[in-house]
């Protein structure tokens, strides 16, 4: 505490794109925040909160976003910053260059200001079921085991956050098309790969080869770069892309 | 379902015929560097010689093409390029394959209207295609013109493959990816070379005919 006092008073600047409402257009508001150690975008965005000042000095409504759970592990806080998608909670003044730009993730429909409905990311995810079904009338009793080194690399896809940032990264995830991003299709290796989910495995599968599925990748593999989990996407792409190459020819051969 | 399976088949058609042609169509002009003009000359009615030679063009060529080009510019159409915010090497590949796919349609519709149309309007005979090449690459706006196009075809081609064999999923994990890259970067370059020492031996005076038809078609041009 002693050093931060010792300090002299810095500012940091911040240029944030806002939007009034979901069919208003959006403009940008900049504003002036004092530094702290260690301050990260959401902690900046609560000094809004707390003091609506603008950098013009004039009063102004406080910035809307979202966030939970505070530790980059709910995806609510996802925006892009300078120009990246990113958990806000996650970053860190210090390593960010001034002015910082936020944005919200204009590939989700704009609820306000920072807020964004991310609904077509838990829609995708009952689309392809991305659960394994175990529910009956009876004790269906225990499950086939997993194989150690199979439940290692399943783990790191378990980690999805269903952030959507995947999908704002993704040059096909626009509004002429209705591909549905990397995350579900993520999943959908995931769900095959678990001994019971094996079971409905196919059903998966048909959900990605229907409209808006798997064929709407085109390689451009910015989403493994930018999932801030670090989960292998293309790798699940590719293995899918694979799967459901093996399914079609299966199903024409009728095997 | 639908989008599924054409994907699918713009992928297959991709490779399986129209990249088989394109690496037959750089042999055959590379007998011109082989061979001279009487080489190439050989080489096109040898290809013309063909039995069915009608159905292969339709069958291996045209229709392939129709289907591969138009949805290809569909999907170039339907892409939303970030190269902004992700300058990131797949994602300018990603980007050039469309950028490449637009410049190789241009290139065709071209191409195709000035030989094998002409062909086909009977100003132009097989043997005379040479003559017809030397006419058009000594002109420095259409040589340039033709360079472009066969480097972006090429690549268009050799990256192509690669995505091909994730679109297949043949090449699943990230080295056996990176291997392909570098596999494919090789055969992009072998293609270009093959194709540009071609067309720079077309310039060569022995590729030269006075023939009238030609010589009204380079006034055309
Ligand atoms: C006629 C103009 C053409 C256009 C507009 C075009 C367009 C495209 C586009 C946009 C893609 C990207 C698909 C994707 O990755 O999602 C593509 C892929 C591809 N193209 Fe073309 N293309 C053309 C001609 C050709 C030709 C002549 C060849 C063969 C030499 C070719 C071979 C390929 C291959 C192998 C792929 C990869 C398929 C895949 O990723 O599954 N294209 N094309
Ligand atoms: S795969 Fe990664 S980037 Fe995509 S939604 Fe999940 S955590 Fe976010
Ligand atoms: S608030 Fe949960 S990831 Fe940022």
């Amino acid at each position: 505490m002693m050093a931060e006092t010792a300090q002299a008073p810095k500012n940091v600047k911040f240029v944030i794109t806002r939007q009034d409402d979901p069919q208003s257009s959006s403009y940008t508001e900049e504003f002036d925040l004092p530094y702290r150690p260690g301050m990260n975008v959401i902690s900046a965005l609560m000094e809004i909160q707390r003091n609506p000042v603008n950098a013009k000095g004039d009063n102004t409504v406080p910035v809307c976003w979202d966030s939970n759970c505070l530790e980059e592990v709910c995806g609510a806080c996802s925006m892009v910053i300078n120009g990246k998608p990113r958990q806000a909670c996650a970053a860190l003044i210090d390593n960010l260059e001034q002015p910082v730009r936020i944005e919200p993730m204009k590939t989700f429909p704009v609820v306000r200001d920072l807020v964004i409905d991310r609904s077509r990311m838990f829609n995708a995810l009952k689309r392809v079921k991305a659960w394994i079904p175990i529910d009956g009338t009876y004790d269906l009793g225990p499950g086939p085991r997993m194989p150690e080194k199979k439940r290692q690399w399943a783990y790191e896809l378990s980690k999805c956050m269903t952030c959507g940032v995947c999908l704002e990264a993704c040059p096909n995830v626009n509004a002429k098309t209705d591909f549905i991003g990397p995350a579900a299709i993520s999943q959908v290796r995931l769900f095959n790969a678990h001994p019971t989910g094996e079971m409905n495995a196919e059903e998966r599968l048909e959900a990605l080869m229907d409209d808006g599925g798997i064929d709407g990748c085109g390689n451009s593999q910015n989403c493994v770069a930018a999932c801030p989990k670090g989960i292998p996407l293309t790798t699940s792409i590719a293995e899918i892309n694979k799967q459901t190459t093996k399914h079609m020819f299966k199903r024409w051969l009728g095997v | 379902m639908r989008g599924f399976y054409s994907r699918k088949i713009h992928s297959l058609l991709g490779v399986i015929p129209l990249g088989g042609f394109f690496l037959e169509h750089m042999l055959t002009n590379f007998s011109a560097v082989e061979g001279g003009a009487s080489g190439f000359t050989d080489s096109v009615l040898w290809l013309n010689s063909l039995p069915l030679v009608f159905f292969l063009e339709l069958f291996g060529i045209w229709l392939p093409l129709l289907y591969h080009g138009v949805y290809g510019l569909y999907i170039a159409y339907q892409s939303k390029p970030n190269l902004n915010r992700f300058k990131l090497e797949r994602n300018w590949r990603y980007t050039l394959q469309r950028v490449t796919g637009v410049i190789t349609f241009i290139f065709i519709v071209w191409h195709v209207f000035e030989t094998r149309f002409q062909v086909t309007l009977g100003n132009v005979k097989h043997e005379e295609l040479g003559g017809l090449m030397h006419n058009i690459v000594t002109q420095p706006l259409l040589l340039t013109f033709y360079i472009i196009a066969i480097v972006a075809a090429s690549f268009h081609f050799a990256n192509g493959l690669w995505s091909f064999l994730i679109s297949w999923g043949i090449t699943v994990g990230p080295r056996s990816q990176r291997v392909s890259s570098v596999i494919c970067l090789g055969l992009f370059v072998i293609v270009t070379v093959m194709f540009l020492v071609s067309l720079v031996t077309f310039r060569d005076s022995e590729f030269q005919t006075t023939a009238t038809a030609l010589q009204s078609l380079k006034t055309f041009i």
